[in-house]
């Protein structure tokens, strides 16, 4: 399997006058081709900048990027903003989550879909069109010809979030990143969508970046997934491998959140208690450890590399196996995956 | 679209009377005879009382009224006492000059300010961005016969580029018409430009602030098409609403400008109107000025369905 994108010791630091914040802290993850890669973890713990910092659309100002993030040969950190720009909707298609507000009000969809294309595939007006009607069918919006014409107020959010998708992959992208595509969606909408972008990655043969908080999308959608906490990628692996075998304490309370899951332990672990540290220096220990009811004295020390639980099967977390027997003698419903 | 133009025309009617009302009082109900104050400071008795004949002065108030906002509505409002000519033919001869320098003004202004605001929000916080505002302030602070007097004096006395003052009607070739009025066009759009260029930093920092401006950035779009197409089309309402409040400020300027420069224009009918205490003139000014501030109002209303489709004409 041929890695479509490649991400090497990514670090980031956003500097400003009150001091310097780790938003990421030494990130490496490979997207192989055809696959849904979910990005899961609790508000602020770097989604949407590790998303940002492959767009290349992180404030040149005040963030330090270090590491490389590979499309195909390229470095994408070492491209100029003009190259950049040849890349981002191009190469690597990116949906936000809220579709309400993602789009611009006072264009057409059909323009909006149009202009990049025209953009990117120096198409004329016409062709440009005529692709952006194409956009509309794939992404099963009825009466797509007419819908051309529309301005985003006229559309529902679900309709709209088809339009973002149409616009991210009017250039067949290799990458589409989807930033919690279907949060500001009602659930029955939400599930709609998941299924179009499952079904659009086959037709077209991309890979994806399915970043979300929900676990319940990661289960239906995603064939891998990334836990992230505060920065870190704190456990990694095939969707059904962490769920039956979640490996550090942060996944572990994660999944016991999710209704249904590791029922005993639900009544003291629904929410995880605490929030996400800020993070103004490197820690070298685990930084969940203050909230981790696994933890020990060793999980202040540094901590070693990620070590492999199994096959592609990767976590940080030096109490592997305690968590693992602590979630194994329950018995585990995935009444939802 | 065009009912809502109708319900806004027909909503200015109620206005349009407060305003008629307000002029109409301002001869009629100040203390002393109107007609004597009509007739002016050199008026003899007769011609006193041939001014309160026509004007029905013996009439009751409203009646009056009725008469006086009926000849208005017929465009007759009344007859100069300086020069005896209908008030209407004056501003009518007097139209073209402020008609030419006003559009002048504008399209001047939207030149420099626009882009001056566009890029200032760009570059915020930037050395750009201060040095514009810098300026914006600068202009504003610095008042329009100022100004007019330092242009007139650098590009007509010193330079000898344009002339000092006068105005070459369209008739005689519109080359010539431009040259007449770029000074005080210039003078004018400096005051105008600074308020213009700030609201349109300000409403495009909003915009480019907005979720749509990240996504045109993740389409690959130049900086120039993302500014211009997706940022200044979503920053154009509050623009053009105080283009549109910049009128009034405009019209002020108009008055001093034209005197400053010797424009026979409406802003040089109203000074001498005034010093000459020319009531009926002076009335019809304010009348064609209220009125047209009303239009523009109307007008910029209509336009910002061309900004916004979520605005429904
Ligand atoms: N431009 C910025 N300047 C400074 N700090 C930033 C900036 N953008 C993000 N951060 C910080 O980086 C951290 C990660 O933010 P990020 O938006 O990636 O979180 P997230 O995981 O996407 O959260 P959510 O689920 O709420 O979307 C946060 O602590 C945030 O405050
Ligand atoms: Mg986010």
């Amino acid at each position: 399997m041929t890695d479509t994108l490649s991400v090497e010791h990514l670090n980031l630091t956003f500097e400003n006058e009150n001091g310097a914040v780790l938003a990421l802290d030494e990130i490496s993850f490979s997207l192989a081709r055809g696959e849904i890669l979910s990005l899961v973890g609790e508000s602020g713990c770097g989604k949407s900048v590790t998303a940002m910092a492959i767009m290349g659309l992180l404030p040149p100002g005040s963030a330090k990027i270090s590491g490389s993030i590979r499309l195909g040969p390229t470095n994408l950190l070492d491209l100029n903003e003009a190259e950049l720009r040849n890349v981002r909707g191009n190469r690597i298609g990116m949906v936000f989550q809220d579709p309400m507000t993602s789009l611009d009000p006072v264009h057409t969809v059909g323009m909006q879909i149009a202009e990049v294309v025209q953009r990117h595939r120096g198409a004329d007006a016409k062709a440009a069109r005529s692709r952006a009607l194409e956009m509309l069918d794939l992404v099963r919006i009825p009466d797509a010809r007419n819908r051309l014409q529309a301005y985003p107020h006229e559309l529902s959010g679900g309709m709209r979030q088809r339009v973002m998708i149409a616009m991210a992959l009017a250039c067949n992208p290799e990458v589409l990143i989807a930033d919690e595509p279907t949060t500001a969606l009602d659930v029955t909408v939400q599930a709609q969508i998941l299924e179009l972008i499952g079904e659009l990655k086959s037709e077209l043969s991309m890979s994806v970046i399915l970043i979300t908080h929900d676990l319940g999308v990661v289960a239906s959608t995603a064939d891998r997934m990334m836990v992230m906490y505060a920065g870190r990628i704190v456990e990694e692996g095939p969707v059904e491998r962490v769920f039956s075998r979640p490996s550090h304490g942060y996944t572990a309370g994660l999944l016991q959140s999710l209704p249904g899951y590791g029922s005993t332990l639900r009544s003291h672990l629904t929410e995880i208690a605490g929030s996400v540290p800020r993070l103004d220096h490197r820690n070298p220990g685990c930084t969940f450890a203050p909230r981790c009811r696994f933890a020990t004295g060793h999980c202040n020390a540094p901590l070693p590399d990620a070590h492999e639980i199994g096959a592609n099967h990767r976590s940080l977390c030096i109490r592997d196996t305690a968590v693992f027997e602590a979630i194994s003698n329950h018995e585990i419903v995935r009444a939802w995956a | 679209m065009l009912t809502y133009l109708a319900g806004r025309i027909a909503s200015a009617v109620p206005i349009v009377l407060l305003v008629a009302i307000f002029i109409f009082s301002l001869v009629n109900l100040t203390p002393g005879d109107p007609a004597v104050l009509l007739a002016g400071d050199n008026a003899t008795p007769a011609q006193v009382e041939v001014i309160r004949e026509r004007l029905h002065l013996d009439q009751p108030l409203p009646t009056r009224f009725v008469v006086w906002a009926g000849n208005a509505l017929r465009l007759d409002l009344g007859e100069s006492i300086y020069s005896n000519q209908p008030v209407t033919k004056l501003i009518a001869q007097r139209l073209e000059p402020t008609f030419v320098l006003a559009i002048a003004t504008l399209i001047l202004t939207v030149v420099i300010a626009v882009p001056l605001g566009v890029i200032a929000a760009w570059k915020v916080n930037t050395w750009i961005d201060r040095g514009i505002m810098a300026f914006a302030v600068l202009s504003f602070s610095v008042p329009v016969f100022v100004i007019g007097y330092l242009l007139a004096y650098v590009f007509a006395v010193q330079l000898k580029w344009l002339p000092v003052q006068g105005y070459v009607p369209l008739a005689d070739g519109i080359l010539a018409t431009l040259r007449s009025v770029a000074l005080p066009a210039m003078a004018l759009a400096l005051v105008f430009a600074a308020l213009i260029a700030r609201v349109t930093r300000a409403s495009m920092l909003e915009v480019l602030s907005e979720n749509h401006i990240r996504t045109a950035r993740a389409k690959g779009l130049s900086t120039r098409r993302i500014l211009v197409i997706h940022a200044l089309k979503n920053a154009g309402v509050p623009v053009i609403t105080v283009i549109g409040i910049g009128f009034a400020t405009l019209i002020g300027g108009v008055v001093v400008t034209e005197s400053v420069f010797n424009i026979p224009g409406i802003g040089r009918l109203t000074v001498d109107a005034i010093t000459r205490r020319d009531y009926p003139v002076v009335q019809g000014v304010i009348l064609f000025f209220s009125v047209l501030l009303i239009l523009i109002n109307i007008a910029v209303d209509m336009s910002y369905a061309l900004f916004d489709p979520r605005v429904k004409g």
